[in-house]
């Protein structure tokens, strides 16, 4: 191992779900004090703390330092929309890489559970009152309804149908079945919050919440953290062979944001940054995308994730319907995508989603995934997509060793 | 009769005689953009222009909103329109929200209904796009 490489020393995620009598602190304390003896190390071995949480009121990381250790370590809150936990995972894997500690902590946490409608804003104005505009469109009332949409269900379900209509093939069936794979891929995950297989006619017949989307084809609102341990190469040389066995390494880490292009303020472009990100890890890692054993990208809506089975390379260009009809993406597939039951059912605890789907990856390279591991897997790639936009890609790959 | 006052849903909206829609225009990059600008966000420049946007257009994509905040009329189609190569959000209007009646590339129109009037008499007038004559 180079000495100036990163690897995954412990990694944890809670079960995703609904904890009614736990906190954001409560939840991101089990996730760091699990990672941290995953491993093997405590508190005292940690350089850095970055920590993510969206919903909460700010300070996250120093209030999970009141709980499992204040050590005058610093601290960064980060926020990136639904790339809070891969921002966070990155400034722990910068600060190493900038020299300033050889072992650090990120972790992102939210409370989901029973959050509704996420995006948009308020309801329009009732006449009455004065029509005066405000803000930088001199908008007289809420747009949202009148003018389109920004809810995250139909901002991600136009991003799926501007693909349909760029392509074609893109049914509101084909988007469905996405789905399908993603219920069946969750029975054998125990850490999901949901686990039940779904029909396609079920899922196609259940509530429709933004056409093409039904409401299980939309990332689950829930509860959960997830925590790594991040460390030099040098100073896993220094730790025991046990440690460096289970070490996965990060070859590559990647943060981008949303690049000007046409119609980008008017439908934020979710694939420029995700082509971009994605393109920067093959190259940085030399990994290209037929070697992914398997790969958990952000399917916040089953019409997501069919685009970025092409902006994340794994299809040639316009060819992610097809693609996806092989049967390539499902766990039995060449390029298994959200094994763990993605998003539309483990949850999307927002700031948890960008290690959890790390997480996911190293149980596999680590083989310990269970009846649901992917047999010798060796490299995977995890990638988030937070709105406004953000984008998080990492290539994991296994111990040498 | 009186002249009520109108006033836009917002003020890229233009009434009178002409009705469209107007961008901010980077002089230098011609990159359109309907907010109030500090500097483009393509080329950086500080030098805008008003330019007129085309009142037809076609669907490049939508969505038949059945879920939206409380107070928010649902079902809705949202869409983005493309207008002669700027793209545009709107609702699609006077069409059925079913997706049988709408389709991705279906030929669309501006057009602009009432909002209602305020305690001062003055109307405020939306937009959307209606499938094309
Ligand atoms: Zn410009």
């Amino acid at each position: 191992m180079a000495t100036d490489d990163i690897y995954i020393l412990g990694i944890n995620m809670t079960k995703f779900g609904k904890y009614p009598d736990k906190d954001v602190v409560d939840l991101a304390s089990e996730a760091v004090m699990a990672a941290l003896a995953d491993g093997g190390v405590s508190m005292a071995d940690i350089g850095i703390l970055a920590a993510g949480n969206l919903m909460g009121s700010g300070g996250v990381g120093q209030m999970i330092q009141k709980q499992v250790g204040q050590t005058g370590i610093p601290v960064y809150n980060v926020s990136n929309a639904c790339a809070t936990g891969a921002t966070a995972l990155r400034t722990a894997i910068m600060a190493i890489k900038a020299g300033e500690c050889d072992m650090g902590l990120a972790v992102g946490v939210e409370k989901l559970a029973g959050v509704g409608l996420l995006g948009g804003g308020g309801a329009p104005k009732t006449p009455g009152k004065q029509w005066a505009p405000t803000g930088r469109y001199g908008a007289v009332t809420n747009v949202d309804g009148l003018i389109g949409t920004a809810t995250m269900p139909g901002t991600f379900a136009q991003v799926g149908m501007e693909y349909g209509h760029k392509y074609g093939g893109a049914t509101f069936e084909l988007f469905a079945k996405i789905s399908e794979k993603n219920h069946a891929h969750s029975t054998l995950n125990p850490l999901a919050a949901y686990t039940k297989r779904m029909t396609l006619e079920e899922i196609m017949n259940d509530i429709m919440i933004s056409y093409p989307n039904t409401r299980p084809m939309c990332s689950a609102n829930c509860d959960g953290a997830a925590a790594a341990v991040v460390v030099s190469g040098a100073k896993l040389k220094t730790l025991s062979r046990e440690q460096q066995r289970r070490a996965v390494k990060v070859s590559a880490s990647v943060l981008t944001s949303d690049p000007y292009q046409e119609a980008c303020q008017v439908l934020p472009d979710v694939n420029t940054l995700t082509r971009i990100a994605a393109k920067q890890a093959y190259e940085s890692s030399g990994v290209s995308p037929q070697d992914l054993d398997l790969v958990e990208l952000h399917d916040c809506f089953a019409t997501a994730e069919l685009v970025h089975y092409d902006n994340l390379m794994l299809c040639e260009e316009g060819g992610a319907v097809d693609f996806f009809n092989s049967g390539a993406t499902w766990r039995d597939g060449s390029t298994p995508v959200n094994v763990s039951g993605g998003l539309e059912s483990k949850g999307h605890p927002i700031s948890a989603t960008g290690i959890a789907n790390i997480w996911e990856i190293c149980h596999h390279l680590r083989g310990e995934a269970g009846p649901r591991q992917i047999e010798g897997a060796k490299v995977g790639l995890a990638h988030v997509i937070g709105l406004g936009s953000a984008c998080g890609v990492h290539i994991l790959e296994k111990s040498a060793l | 009769m009186a002249t009520a006052q109108q006033v836009p849903l917002v003020d890229y909206l233009v009434l009178g005689d002409a009705v469209h829609l107007e961008a901010n225009e980077c002089t230098s990059c011609k990159a359109r953009f309907f907010d109030r600008r500090n500097a483009c966000a393509a080329c950086f420049g500080t030098q805008f222009s008003k330019a007129k946007i085309s009142n037809s257009g076609i669907v490049r994509s939508f969505t038949i909103v059945t879920f939206a905040a409380p107070g928010v009329p649902v079902p809705f189609v949202a869409a983005i329109i493309d207008c002669d190569g700027t793209s545009v959000r709107a609702n699609l209007i006077n069409v059925e929200p079913t997706p049988e009646k709408v389709s991705l590339g279906m030929k669309v129109q501006l057009a602009t209904y009432s909002l209602g009037t305020d305690d001062n008499g003055a109307e405020a007038i939306g937009f959307g796009y209606e499938p094309a004559l």
